[in-house]
């Protein structure tokens, strides 16, 4: 008999994909290639048992996402729902649609901390990287959220088209209410895989920039918090993908499939229990999809006999799958991964001598929209 | 760097006291602390209301069979983590 491994206690956090519909249609976007049409969204009460279900089961905060989650009619009404529930609510968005009333009720229902994303500190690159003008209305955004009590985090997503700009992203936040800066690289799954050659930085941006990121933190101690994600294909071994399979974190996504991270429906054969049909603590404690790759049973050499399993669980699935084409080996970026030339050589093609690339606008595969 | 005696700790926006499995904890953006008996005494205190000074001395009662000097330096560096945190603002 093939028992599965058992669930560690509880989730720490709930990721709500609310919606895939969205103003901006960002080159790297997190969201699967398929998108749910609004018609397979989850409504109002069905979302509020889920944030109940969470809050019983240990869930500590809730991240409503999307897509852009500011789409959803019922917004005030779920925001108040996962509060009441007992949540940290947290609002990742793009600022698009909103306007003071909207926020003020945001922060009457309860909004705890919002997450401004940025595309750049410029017009022309927000608007090269979403294909839609929205700058100017997440500096109003900020210019709002001064004289409003909710934490407030910038999240600016870099790649090589926007690496020469950190300085003038920073600057934006130190002139804003924040308190949490999130320098996030690209990690290339969904659309951003699409797009992987236009965004991978070089190797030399990356070490200024992460040059700038340390002496940020050293200058800004004490008044902001600054975090930096780095690309893992540079890396020497990789992240800890979700803190591990199944271990910290659960995905709802708009019609209501749990996932245990945002790309795993990239790999082939998973079936995802939908909270329609179950609750969120069966789904935890015996989905197929949280126990596939809980534990370190599935490992394969050099994982399964690593000292390093431990801290970083084998690395991400979904990465596996997309460049090994196997979900259950060694994260290719890993420097002892028997496939990590793969990612050498992606690389080097990144990192050949001032490629003309650099200058022009790159030809994209924009994100679409769901019906 | 030590806050100030005489400032007056407050929470900061987006960060309050929760309940995890009968745990007490400090909420924050992406993050939670567990507070223990003296780490909550310290953030139940910092409403914006009373001093660092007015904390150390109230701690010093009621941890009465500490050290007082002992009791103010772990007072002033766990204000301090929870500055570097981002999670109080010194009015």
């Amino acid at each position: 008999m093939n028992s599965a491994p058992t669930a560690p206690i509880n989730p720490l956090a709930l990721i709500a994909e609310l919606t895939h519909r969205c103003p901006l249609h960002c080159v790297y976007c997190s969201n699967p290639l398929e998108l749910q049409s609004r018609a397979n969204e989850l409504d109002t009460q069905i979302w509020s048992r889920v944030f109940r279900e969470a809050a019983e089961l240990g869930v500590l905060q809730a991240d409503f996402t999307g897509g852009e989650p500011l789409a959803r009619t019922d917004i005030i009404e779920l925001v108040r729902a996962a509060r009441i529930a007992g949540l940290y609510v947290n609002l990742i968005t793009s600022g698009l649609p909103l306007d003071e009333a909207k926020l003020d009720a945001l922060v009457a229902a309860g909004l705890d901390h919002l997450q401004l994303s940025f595309q750049g500190a410029r017009e022309e690159i927000a608007a090269e990287i979403s294909n839609t003008k929205s700058h100017a209305q997440k500096l109003r955004v900020l210019e709002w959220l001064k004289s409003r009590r909710v934490a407030v985090t910038l999240n600016f997503v870099i790649h090589r088209r926007n690496l020469d700009q950190l300085a003038e992203m920073l600057a934006i936040a130190e002139s804003s209410s924040a308190t949490r800066v999130e320098f996030a690289h690209v990690q290339y799954y969904g659309w951003a895989f699409a797009n992987r050659d236009q965004l991978l930085p070089t190797r030399e941006q990356l070490a200024n920039s992460v040059d700038f990121f340390k002496r940020a933190q050293d200058r800004l101690s004490g008044k902001i918090r600054i975090e930096y994600v780095v690309p893992d294909y540079y890396a020497k071994y990789p992240k800890p993908c979700m803190g591990g399979w199944g271990r910290k974190l659960m995905l709802v996504s708009p019609d209501g499939a749990v996932l245990p991270c945002h790309a795993a429906s990239v790999i082939p054969g998973m079936r995802f229990d939908n909270v329609n049909e179950k609750s969120l603590q069966e789904i935890w404690e015996r989905s197929a999809a949280f126990c596939k790759f809980r534990g370190e049973e599935w490992m394969q050499e050099p994982c399964k006999s690593c000292d390093r399993r431990h801290l970083d669980f084998g690395g991400c699935r979904c990465q596996a799958m997309l460049l090994a084409g196997d979900a259950a080996a060694t994260d290719p970026v890993c420097s002892l991964a028997p496939t990590r030339g793969r990612v050498d050589a992606i690389l080097a093609a990144v990192n050949q001598p001032k490629p003309a690339s650099l200058e022009e606008k790159p030809t994209y595969l924009y994100r679409l929209n769901p019906s | 760097m030590n806050p100030d005696l005489q400032s007056h700790p407050r929470l900061a926006p987006g960060c309050r006291l929760g309940e995890n499995n009968q745990q007490r904890v400090l909420l924050m953006p992406e993050r939670a602390l567990r507070l223990n008996g003296p780490s909550l005494e310290i953030v139940q205190r910092c409403d914006g209301q009373h001093t660092v000074e007015q904390i150390v001395t109230e701690l010093q009662q009621i941890y009465s069979k500490a050290e007082p000097q002992k009791v103010e330096s772990d007072i002033l560096g766990y204000l301090s983590l929870l500055q570097e945190q981002r999670a109080l603002d010194f009015a």
